[in-house]
């Protein structure tokens, strides 16, 4: 058991390390672009020192650049906050769409780098389930991280919230690669570990291409 | 004659402001938002210097500057990089860039290491002509022959 739940950890560590990382990247573009804008600025002011007449069309375009950045970033940030207190209670009820959305919306650029697109089809209505949230998103992406392997030319991941009798189950559709893949790999000890700490249960149909987790509508009571 | 560079990153904001302020600064800019974009670019056209993100979605930087370096030896290129990939741009620099620059980055820091790059591809340039002319000097029987 111990030997679980060190597994646990450290697939956990390595989940954190990787979305931090990407989140990291994703702010410093930003700031990146902020700086290249406020350094245009201060050209347009030495060109003006020296006699060249300032547009106002073009300030006010810097300016406009400057505040999409910030707003870009503010999401980045929100996005990164709602990741991080995803490990304040370590049982709570979720609503799988937000828990599905926000995976998606840190692994956007991770599958943009790997020349994929995801493309989340939620429900309307709140898919509630009693889970741990953190354990649950890292287990999401692990599915997703396998999930873009098997996506096959298409280069998309469809992925797909729905209610069931017993709780509620996301598909990984659209897999068009998933039969090339050699399955004796997936899930590994360390899925089979999440797996059983969810009380959730993997189905993967190769005819289909896709794949089902089906979790339990509370995972005290599986 | 103005510097030729290729300035390559999948952010296209970022590529516009930098090949503006680099316009400003005298240098003849081509923008390119992909690995694979820059590489038919520098296929068809000669450029001094390339400025290549490492991290970028299809062909990354390491696999672009690879083909570039295959491509056109003499071409120097000055990695970008976020902190989270500087293994990569040292990785770049055993595998022949010219330098490498963390975003967001300083431009006058990114103006000197273009002139320094276009500088080391200036005395490659000129150390083959002087070694083509020894040639000729010292057997121009040997360059006839040849052609």
């Amino acid at each position: 058991m111990r030997d679980n739940l060190d597994t646990v950890a450290e697939t956990g560590f390595q989940f954190f390390g990787k979305m931090t990382a990407s989140i990291s990247h994703e702010i410093k573009n930003v700031l990146a672009i902020i700086n290249e804008n406020a350094g245009l600025l201060e050209d347009i002011t030495l060109m003006a020192d020296r006699g060249r007449p300032i547009e106002p069309e073009r300030l006010k375009t810097l300016a406009q650049a400057v505040m999409k950045q910030i707003s870009r970033a503010d999401t980045i940030v929100k996005n990164m906050n709602r990741f991080a207190h995803s490990t304040d209670e370590s049982i709570k009820s979720v609503d799988l769409n937000d828990t599905l959305e926000l995976v998606v919306v840190l692994s956007n650029r991770l599958a943009s780098m790997r020349g994929l697109e995801l493309d989340p089809k939620l429900q309307k209505t709140p898919v509630k389930i009693r889970t741990s949230p953190f354990l649950l998103m890292n287990f999401i992406w692990l599915c997703l991280d396998f999930a873009m392997d098997a996506a096959g030319d298409r280069k998309i991941v469809e992925l797909a919230t729905q209610k069931t009798e017993t709780g509620a189950q996301i598909r990984f559709r659209g897999l068009e690669g998933l039969e090339q893949l050699p399955l004796d790999t997936f899930p590994a000890e360390r899925e089979r570990n999440l797996l059983n700490i969810l009380g959730a249960e993997l189905v993967v149909d190769t005819k289909n291409d896709e794949f089902v987790v089906k979790l339990a509508a509370d995972i005290d009571k599986d | 004659m103005k510097i030729r560079v290729l300035l390559v990153d999948d952010e296209e904001e970022f590529v516009r402001t930098l090949s503006e302020r680099l316009t400003l600064r005298d240098y003849d800019i081509t923008a390119s938002l992909s690995g694979d974009d820059a590489l038919q670019k520098i296929k068809q056209y000669n450029y001094d210097v390339v400025i290549l993100d490492v991290a970028m979605p299809g062909i990354g930087g390491i696999d672009a500057l690879r083909e570039i370096k295959k491509m056109k030896p003499l071409t120097e290129v000055i990695m970008l990089t976020g902190h989270g990939t500087v293994e990569t741009a040292i990785e770049g620099m055993k595998l022949g860039a010219f330098d490498f620059l963390m975003k967001p980055c300083n431009t006058e820091e990114l103006d000197t290491k273009i002139k320094k790059a276009r500088a080391r591809k200036a005395e490659h340039e000129e150390r083959i002509r002087a070694a083509k002319v020894s040639d000729i000097i010292s057997s121009p029987r040997s360059v006839l022959e040849d052609d």
